[in-house]
Parts: C-alpha cells; structure tokens; sequence
C-alpha cells in the first residue's frame, strides 16, 4: 500500500475505468437510499394501518391511560408509560455498569485481560432476546419474587416506588434488569470505542502534572469523551425502547400506570407482539395496534438519529491545529 | 560497588556557568523497550538553574532518556529502566517513592501543546494545584496570574481568562502548557522539542520565556533547531544510537567539541 502511494503513477496500473467507478459510486449510493426508502415504506404502511384509529382517536390516542379491548377503547398511555419506565430503570443499572466497565478496559485492567473480557461482553451481546426472557421466567422473576423484592421493600419500603404487594415477581423491575443485561454490551462497546480515541498525549498531560490512574481518567479523560459517551447511552436507549420478546416474557403485561417497581406493567413493543394475534383482521383494535407501532418507530427513529449525531460530531473538542 | 560505566560521567557543575549545583543526577541510566536497548548506560548531571539541550538525529533516545528523567517512561508497559537517577541528591527510583511525586517535582511540556480542551485558561492553568488538593479560591486566582505572568501569556488571556483553552492559538496554547507545567512549581522542567510545532516568532516568543525562566528552573530542553540548542542553552549533550557521546557547555560543544560524530552533527554534516 504504502509502496503505491509514494511511487509515482507510472508504472502502477490502476485496475477499472473510471467509468466503472463511476458506476459503483451510483449503486453504492442507490442501496443506501434504499434503506432510507425502507424505513419510510414501513413508516408509511403503519400510518396506512393506523388511519382508524388516527381518525377516531386523534391526539388523544397519546394521553389516553385506558388501553380497554372489551369496551373498544385504546389509549397509548401505558405502554408509553410502561416503555420509559422500564428503559429508565435498565439505563440506571446499565450505564454505570457499561461505562465503568469500559473505563475499566480502556484505562486500567491488565492488558492480558482485557481480550478476554470484550470476548465475554460481545458473547453476552450474541444472547438470542428469547433465551434471555426464558431464563427471565424461570431463574429472575421466581428469584426477584422471593428474595430481591422483599429486601428491597425492607429498606427502601418508604419510598412510594418500593411499596406494595411484592406479586408474582413478573414486573417492571423484571424487564429493567432484563433490558439493562441487554443493553450493557452496546454501551460498553461504543463506550470504549470512545474512550480509545481519546488521545494519549490528553492522558500524558495529566500524568505528567502528577496525576494518579484514577485523576487523570477524569480529568483528561472522562471530561474529554464526556459527549461520546452520551452518545453511547442513548444508543442504549434506544435499543432498550424497542426491544420485544425478552420484555414481553417478564413485564407481566398489564396495561396499566402504576409507578411501583414491583407492578407489572407493558411497553409498545410488548403490547403489539403480546396482542396482533388475537385481533380481528379489521376494526379499531388492530389499527390502535398499528398507531403503537407508528408511535414507537419514531420514537426509535429519533433517539436513533440523535444517538448517531452526537457520536458523529464526537471527533473530540477538536484542539486547533498548529502552523 | 555498581560497575563502571564505559563513559566517564562529565559533571556540568566543573564549568564555570552551572553555578548553582545540580539539578539531577544520572548514573549509568540504560531504558530497554522489551529487548530493544534504546539508551546505553548514559551518565549525565543537570545543571540547577540552567538550560540544558538533548540533541541528536532522531531516534537517538533523547525522548526517551527525558521521559526516564520523571518515570513518564514507566506509562509505557514494555518499558525498563536500569541505572540511578538522583533530584537534588535524593533517589527518584527508591522503593518508597511514588511516580506521581517525582512527576510533580519534575514537570513536563511536550512537542504538541495538549491543553485540556474541556477546561477553560485558567483551569488549565489550575488543575494541577487542584489535583494536589488546593481549594483556595484566592490563591488559584494568584497562582494562575504568576504562572501566565511567568509563561509570557498574561496580557494575551488576562480579559478571558475562562474562555475555552482550545480558543488560543497554537503558540498560545503551548505557552499555557508552559504555564500548566509551573503553577505546580516544579524543581526541574522537561522539555521535549516545545517549539518544533510553531511558527518563527512563537519560536522566539518561547525561547525568550526559557531564557526567563531558568532563574528560578532548571530546564532540560530536547531541539532539533542547533542554532535554537546555542541561543538558549548552557549546556549541551550530544546523543548518537543511545549513547552519550559529547556533553559540556554550549559554547565548547558548539565551537570546539572533542569528538568528530558531534563535530559532523552541530555542523550540520551528518551523514
Ligand atoms: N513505546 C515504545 N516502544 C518501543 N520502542 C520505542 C518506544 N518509544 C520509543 N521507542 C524506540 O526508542 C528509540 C528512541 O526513541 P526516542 O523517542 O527516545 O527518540 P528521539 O531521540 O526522541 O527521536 P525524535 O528526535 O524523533 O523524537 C527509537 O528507536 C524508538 O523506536
Ligand atoms: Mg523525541
């Protein structure tokens, strides 16, 4: 490579006209564009499927608390509810945990260690959602029944949030330690991408004013990947707010609004994978359905674009090149 | 009773300008990267309170044998380093001495200027008095005048002083690197090519500020500029491939050195 580059042109043949070239740039172009027409394909088929519901429900499809297929009445509130709360509580446990992990890779561990670990982390990415909600089922929610939630409810019982009946287990904490388990991998992984490219003559500057191991991840560092790593997080977040089977495995499926850790609860994704199957192929209960789905594409989309922007624009606090 | 070293050790302070007694002591130092021995039993004494340039062809081990001089080296896993190294007389290797004290005692400024970006002017300039605890609002105010004042940068920044450190240019931001390097008032300041990046009067503007500065530092400065090494210092060490091959005052480095490899290279001959 190196070699081709400094010789001169002469005698390094290049391979392919330009107008092949030419025409790879097209197709390369096209088949990017074509993701982009996906996305709004399917955006567009949701909103063809969604249009009763749209019209009969209009914006009070987003504020409505009563999800009530009996009575055929369907507002977006809890699952909405039910999809923050639990993505809220899988990114308390997960970005301490990913971005502790990822400092702990990058800056401190031993470096005959560290293969092995990004090995195990990327392994644990590689879980199918489905074997994570069934090991859900039978070892977490049995286990958050009978041991976490009553010790929980012992020290934190005053807090509105830890209060009552401890239930089956099946709950919003449930599906916030299953997406945070899901959701630790990417944060960990962009994390330490951009913990890499921090540079080392940041960290050099700080050893060299004296600064222990942990003084100069934070102050050259942290401090200097801070947007990156926010980036990182919200890429967590949103893979947390779609994520569907392991979710709907755990979370118990109640379509309601209780701000209790240990109440079940359910999110957009889970409510459209729980119920499409037993909805009548036309009426207002499928197209409510379809609005979910509309609902949680954008949202996906946007936390998506933002996630992408900051880590885009994240080459550093670019430091002014030098004459 | 360690072994001799094939090189005389040449004492700086036997001349007449290293007046001041010596800054550091180095005795037989040898650093290998894995089993690459990249500096060979280097004898050598910094002069207190005076310039002294590292000089050689690029690879020679200057970097290097700057980097043994405050245990920056040992950030390098593959690195090791034999020999003695004495600050004022005490073993900066000893068991019972941390890095990050000598780091603090011997400061450092590097060939491109590293400003924390995050930081403004003025905790730039403050974050290592930080880092060792200072809390003091009015003697952080103090000390970042004295050290902006001292690096030459004072009447550039006074009125922003907490506008963002990336905002200066690059000579201005070396020059606060300067600054960062003193305000922990350090004994002995490294320099590793500090003005190779900038342009001819951000050179000058640094080498008057070095010159201001040894009275109260002594200074060990790496150039690749000769005529930089004769302006500003007053003493020069000549490495080749890891050795030290010529070391004494500037002047007599310069205008009637013993070996002819130093000859070749002040005089721009090197082959
Ligand atoms: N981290 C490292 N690992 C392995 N070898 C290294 C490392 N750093 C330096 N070396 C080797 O040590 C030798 C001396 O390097 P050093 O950086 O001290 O040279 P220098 O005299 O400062 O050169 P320059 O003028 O180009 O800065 C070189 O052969 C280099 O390849
Ligand atoms: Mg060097």
């Amino acid at each position: 490579m190196q070699q081709t580059m400094s010789q001169p042109a002469t005698n390094a043949p290049r391979t392919g006209a330009p107008g092949a070239d030419r025409a790879f740039q097209w197709l390369t172009l096209l088949m990017a564009l074509s993701v982009f027409a996906l996305i709004a394909l399917i955006g567009y088929e949701l909103m063809r499927g969604a249009r009763l519901s749209l019209h009969h429900f209009g914006w009070r499809f987003l504020v409505n608390s009563d999800w009530d297929p009996v009575n055929d009445i369907y507002g977006a509130l809890p699952a909405i509810f039910g999809t923050l709360a639990s993505s809220v509580i899988a990114l308390l446990l997960a970005v301490p945990l990913g971005i502790g992990t990822a400092i702990y890779l990058t800056e401190l561990a031993p470096l005959w260690l560290r293969q092995p670990l990004i090995m195990f982390i990327e392994l644990l990415a590689a879980v199918p959602s489905v074997i994570l909600g069934f090991w859900g089922m039978s070892v977490l929610v049995p286990w958050l029944r009978t041991l976490l939630f009553p010790w929980l409810q012992k020290l934190f019982g005053f807090l509105p949030l830890f209060q009552g009946p401890a239930g089956s287990g099946f709950s919003l904490l449930a599906a916030g330690i299953i997406l945070a388990i899901m959701i630790v991998p990417i944060i960990t992984s962009v994390s330490r991408e951009i913990l890499r490219s921090v540079p080392g003559l940041q960290r050099e500057a700080a050893y060299a004013l004296g600064g222990t191991r942990w003084e100069v991840t934070r102050i050259a560092v942290l401090s200097y990947a801070k947007k990156g790593l926010f980036g990182a997080v919200i890429l967590g977040l949103g893979r947390a707010l779609g994520e569907t089977m392991a979710v709907m495995m755990v979370i118990g499926n109640s379509p309601q609004i209780v701000l209790k850790l240990f109440a079940p609860a359910s999110t957009m994704a889970s409510v459209i994978a729980n119920e499409f199957n037993e909805t009548p192929p036309a009426g207002l209960y499928p197209s409510a359905l379809f609005e979910l789905g509309l609902v949680l594409l954008g949202v996906t989309v946007v936390v998506n674009i933002f996630a992408q922007l900051l880590l885009k624009t994240f080459a550093g606090p670019s430091v002014k090149p030098q004459p | 009773m360690p072994a001799i070293s094939p090189l005389t050790p040449i004492r700086a302070s036997d001349h007449t300008a290293g007046t001041h007694g010596t800054a550091l002591t180095a005795r037989n130092l040898s650093v290998f990267f894995g089993q690459h021995q990249v500096l060979k039993r280097v004898s050598l004494d910094i002069a207190a309170r005076a310039v002294t340039a590292i000089i050689g062809p690029s690879g020679c081990g200057k970097s290097t044998f700057l980097r043994a001089l405050n245990r920056m080296h040992e950030l390098t896993p593959e690195a090791r380093m034999e020999g003695d190294i004495r600050l004022f007389g005490e073993d900066i290797y000893a068991r019972h001495v941390e890095p990050v004290v000598v780091r603090r005692r011997v400061g450092m400024v590097f060939q491109k200027s590293n400003p924390f970006p995050t930081m403004s002017i003025a905790e730039n300039v403050t974050v290592g008095l930080r880092l060792n605890g200072l809390r003091d609002k009015t003697t952080l105010t103090e000390r970042t005048e004295q050290s902006l004042r001292m690096a030459a940068l004072w009447d550039e920044v006074k009125d922003r002083l907490h506008a963002p450190a990336i905002s200066l240019s690059g000579g201005q931001q070396q020059r606060l690197c300067i600054a960062r390097a003193l305000a922990v008032q350090p004994e002995v300041l490294l320099m590793d090519e500090p003005a190779s990046a900038l342009d001819p009067l951000a050179t000058s503007h640094i080498e008057e500020l070095i010159l201001e500065l040894k009275r109260n530092f002594s200074i060990v400065i790496v150039t690749h500029n000769m005529q930089q090494a004769a302006r500003i210092s007053d003493f020069t060490a000549f490495f080749y491939l890891g050795e030290l091959v010529e070391f004494g005052p500037t002047n007599k480095v310069f205008m009637n050195p013993e070996k002819r490899q130093t000859e070749d290279y002040v005089t721009g001959r090197f082959g």
